[in-house]
């Protein structure tokens, strides 16, 4: 099992922490808690098969956060000196200072237990940042290649983002952890061109908490998804276009996995129920005071949040809050019963929520970055014995398979949401009958998973997920894994995209 | 402890450049971003988050070889400190002898000192918000007391970039951005109006113009009338129009157009440059020096990519028009891309504006004339469905009000929309006057944007959303 990298470990974390948080106690804050953190990435871009970029980050820092006559107060730096160190401790004091004047409701956190030197590593065999470059780029040139060799295909992109965090945290109640992250996020896109239209076909394979042998075939079929793409595309080219109307939809679990994340994922995150997002990422229709009675969708529908899932891009030891990882029900039998939260949340809201912990989805992208409430792991659990993929699709009379995520957006209360797919297979009287173009399939949020008939049975789960989610002012980004089922739905809206375009 | 010494942006430059020189390098550019930004956000009438940060970031590009040949290696690191510069130009060169020639590699860009290039980063701290915070503080009180709810954001942040290569290049630019926000929500979260815009420095910033605003709106909001799907004349402001139109420039890739994968595709191949792309007298352009709107004048790539190349940097930007009177007249190009498409070189610039000739007047005055529509209050949620037509979906968000004989009677509810930017220009039958706009959407990571209001006859609504 890998280690924390010994370059990380040679920073002199524990000396900068004791001045910042000494420095922020003499100046009378409550509580502090510091953060020394590292994060490397690489992204390389490949167009048709020739090298378009490669660039290679580290962005390292610490941070103070303080709570300061019960108001916060944050600041980071990038010199890794005790002068620096000191500096945040005052300038964080000195924010929560000005600040006060804006804050009215005092800060309290959530008790947690102190877990003193903690060490915890994710799951991965090959560090992807230790792969040369030139290597990296030859496996990219033989992906595109492939699929450019084949008829019907005139463009290839390929791309691959290569991450490895490495946080120390520290807090005034004793608690230190020292962690490290890995995720790898691929991506391939074959085009064809044809006549004055055009149109793609992309890898399925999503991001994943893994390293570099994700790449070359460890949790992931290339040769057989590259050797189907080609094919995939040119039947999707001449495909007809599909008639608008209401359609009974079978969900691979590799578009399915967006769905949960808008619309199931985003909507229980208590920072947004309660409004702290309204100004930006948005609110969520899933409000606290339904908390135990909403009927989010069929008796069928469990969904769970974790951070402890193999693998999953939101997965840790510890949060950036010092809260252990942990896995919690938010929907069960089809009811909303749980929320995604963080310390303050979770001690603002014990009465309600009927507990008085954290369940550990504080995460800040960056050492520039306040922790927020992130997404945990957010997972539609499948059914025991539950059916096949072909099973489902042999339930259908007139219907859709949709594999593969494209367009995604809903609203700012998580209610209607749009989505297309990267192929639609038309589904007549049980059997695949053909690809389809131009469908999107709109809802809302309650009524769709209200419409879940069944799901599949563990063989058709997949982990799959985002690099890139976006929240909070200023913006971070984090990476998210969602696992699901094979997925049918009942009567559905479907879109043709053509003529929404009026054309 | 080792101690290490934190050198200058400009000390910085000269050692890597003189380092990447010495162990062999055939070229080489060095940036150097110095960033500090302070930020207060909240919530419900209260503080959420705040914060005062400061970044400093190393990006070193090492080329070998000469000519076609030449490959780039691309490096950055923040916290670079005297001792650890070596090690990045090492990384650098290593990357660029391990690469293979790079396609865009031109020769770098030739120059010399610039004025100012001695000068210190610029500063911001958490004093900008002096002023700004008390009035805040104010009215989140006053809020309080009269059943409103307020959320919102405030960053202030500069940017210093330096530049500099071993062709003699070494460029200063200084770039402070800002903007405010506030979402206004009456206390049962029924109805909720939304206000932003850019700023420099915060000094033009009113807080009180802004609650006011804000207040006016949920006021419109107090008759409520349901709406159903469909397509509507409707008033598009300039912040809406800025949701649309910085998606429209985003996709102006000259390479992807000439390969036939855009919307600036031509069906007899190459691009649509020179081809009337509506009938309406349009502009849309890009000036580097605009009063309000000032950006980089010359070019900055951390990275080769479809719009941007590593070795552009430094490249002198020019006022550049990407459509004029309605005709296409350039894409976003790099040299390499420029060679291949056989266009001008057109980069990327850090600013636009949308412009209709002879276009006067305000949204007041678009919606005085419209009789009965809509008045939208922004977008969100912006997604591609389908670039074939540059098809875009996304969501009215905080206020579609109802206008009835050219006044505003009320507010209805939200919707879905699928439109092409490219397809309103040619459709819209009124615009007003190009004002600065704040866009809802990608203001954030992209404020320098001006653009006028839009009135479009048959917007194209496609279903409701109960969001409110």
């Amino acid at each position: 099992m890998p280690a924390v990298d010994e370059s990380f470990i040679a920073l002199p974390r524990r000396e900068l922490a004791d001045a910042a948080l000494q420095r922020a106690k003499d100046l009378g804050a409550e509580y502090a808690e510091f953060r020394l953190e590292r994060v490397r990435s690489e992204w390389i871009s490949l167009r048709d098969g020739v090298l378009q970029g490669a660039a290679d980050f580290s962005d390292t820092g610490i941070t103070l956060r303080v709570i300061h006559r019960g108001t916060w107060g944050f600041a980071a730096g990038v010199a890794l000196t005790k002068d620096q160190a000191v500096r945040i401790a005052e300038e964080a004091v000195n924010v929560a200072l000005v600040s006060r004047a804006i804050n009215t409701e005092p800060v309290e956190l959530a008790d947690e237990p102190v877990y003193e030197d903690a060490v915890w590593v994710s799951s991965y065999e090959i560090d992807p940042l230790a792969v040369p470059v030139a290597d990296k780029v030859e496996l990219l040139t033989d992906y595109s290649r492939r699929l450019l060799d084949a008829d019907g295909v005139d463009h290839v992109d390929a791309r691959v983002a290569s991450i490895v965090e490495n946080k120390y945290y520290t807090n005034s109640e004793g608690t230190s952890t020292t962690q490290q992250r890995v995720r790898v996020g691929p991506s391939l896109e074959a085009f064809a061109v044809d006549g004055g239209r055009f149109d793609s076909m992309a890898s399925c394979a999503p991001p994943a908490g893994r390293g570099w042998e994700y790449l070359t075939g460890t949790g992931w079929n290339w040769d057989d998804e590259l050797a189907r793409i080609p094919g995939w595309l040119t039947d999707k080219v001449a495909a007809p276009s599909v008639e608008a109307g209401t359609y009974d939809l079978v969900i691979d679990p590799t578009n399915l996995w967006l769905t949960i994340h808008e619309s199931v994922g985003h909507a229980t995150e208590l920072d947004r129920a309660l409004g702290y997002e309204a100004n930006y990422a948005g609110t969520s229709f899933a409000t606290i005071d339904k908390l135990g009675t909403l009927q989010y969708g069929s008796p069928v529908m469990h969904v769970t949040g974790d951070r402890t899932a193999e693998h999953g891009l939101s997965t840790v030891g510890y949060d950036d809050e010092g809260v252990a990882g942990q896995q919690w029900d938010l929907v069960k039998d089809g009811v909303l019963v749980g929320y995604q939260i963080d310390r303050r949340m979770a001690k603002l809201n014990e009465q309600v929520l009927g507990t008085s912990r954290s369940n550990g989805c504080a995460y800040a992208d960056s050492p520039g970055h306040i922790p927020i409430q992130r997404m945990a792991n957010v997972s539609l659990q499948p059914a025991a014995d539950g059916p096949s993929t072909e099973e489902l699709i042999s339930r259908v009379g007139n219907g859709i398979y949709i594999v593969g995520d494209r367009s995604w957006s809903i609203d700012m209360q998580r209610y209607n949401f749009q989505f297309t797919g990267q192929r639609f297979f038309k589904i007549t009287d049980g059997r695949l009958d053909g690809q389809l173009r131009d469908v999107a399939y709109q809802s809302t949020t309650t009524e769709f998973w209200g419409s879940l008939e069944a799901v599949g049975g563990p063989d058709t789960y997949l982990l799959a997920g985002a690099l890139n989610c976006g929240k909070a002012q200023p913006g971070q980004v984090a990476a998210v894994s969602h696992g699901c089922p094979s997925a049918l739905f009942r009567a559905v809206r479907i879109l043709n995209t053509t003529q929404e375009g009026g054309k | 402890m080792t101690v290490s010494v934190q050198l200058t942006a400009q000390d910085t430059v000269e050692q890597a450049l003189e380092l990447a020189a010495g162990a062999g390098a055939d070229g080489c550019a060095v940036l150097v971003d110095e960033s500090a930004s302070a930020n207060l956000r909240w919530a419900n009438n209260t503080l959420t988050t705040n914060g005062v940060m400061h970044s400093s970031q190393v990006t070193v590009i090492a080329t070998v070889g000469a000519g076609e040949g030449t490959a780039a290696g691309v490096v950055s690191r923040t916290a670079v400190t005297d001792d650890a510069l070596g090690d990045l130009v090492t990384a650098a060169i290593a990357a660029a002898r391990a690469s293979a020639p790079a396609e865009d590699a031109r020769p770098l860009v030739e120059g010399g000192v610039a004025p100012g290039w001695d000068d210190e980063p610029g500063e911001t701290s958490i004093q900008v918000y002096d002023a700004f915070a008390p009035a805040l503080g104010e009215a989140l009180r006053r809020a309080s007391k009269q059943n409103r709810r307020l959320y919102g954001y405030a960053e202030h942040r500069l940017v210093t970039t330096y530049l500099g290569s071993s062709t003699g290049i070494r460029l200063r630019h200084e770039q402070p951005a800002g903007h405010v926000t506030v979402t206004a929500k009456s206390a049962d979260l029924t109805r909720s109006a939304w206000v932003g815009s850019a700023t420099r420095d915060f000094t033009d910033v009113d807080v009180t113009a802004l609650d006011t605003e804000l207040t006016r709106r949920l006021g419109w909001s107090q008759r409520q009338v349901e709406i159903p799907a469909g397509r509507y004349p409707t008033v598009l402001p300039p912040a809406a129009v800025a949701d649309l139109a910085t998606y429209l420039y985003w996709t102006m890739e000259a390479r992807d157009a000439f390969e036939g994968r855009s919307v600036f595709a031509s069906p007899e191949g190459g691009t649509r440059v020179g081809e009337q792309l509506t009938p309406h007298p349009v502009t849309l352009r890009s000036d580097p020096r605009y009063a309000g709107l000032e950006c980089a004048p010359y070019a900055v790539a951390h990275a080769s990519s479809a719009v941007s190349s590593v070795f552009d940097n430094g490249l002198t930007l020019t006022p550049t028009d990407w459509i004029r009177g309605g005709r296409l007249e350039s894409l976003l190009q790099t040299r390499f891309s420029a060679d291949l498409t056989g266009l001008a070189v057109t980069p990327w610039i850090d600013n636009y504006l949308l412009e209709v000739d002879g276009a006067t007047g305000s949204v007041d005055d678009l919606v005085a004339g419209l009789g009965d529509g809509l008045l939208l209050t922004c977008l969100w949620y912006i997604r591609m469905v389908d670039p074939q037509t540059l098809l875009l979906t996304g969501l009215t968000r905080d206020g579609v009000y109802v206008v009835e004989g050219g006044e505003v009677t009320g507010v209805a509810n939200n919707f879905r929309f699928n439109e092409s930017p490219l397809d309103l220009l040619g459709r819209f039958t009124a615009a007003g006057a190009t004002v600065p706009a704040f866009s809802r959407e990608w203001g954030d990571e992209f404020p320098r944007t001006a653009t006028p209001p839009l009135l479009v006859p048959d917007f194209n609504m496609s279903s409701v959303s109960q969001a409110s």
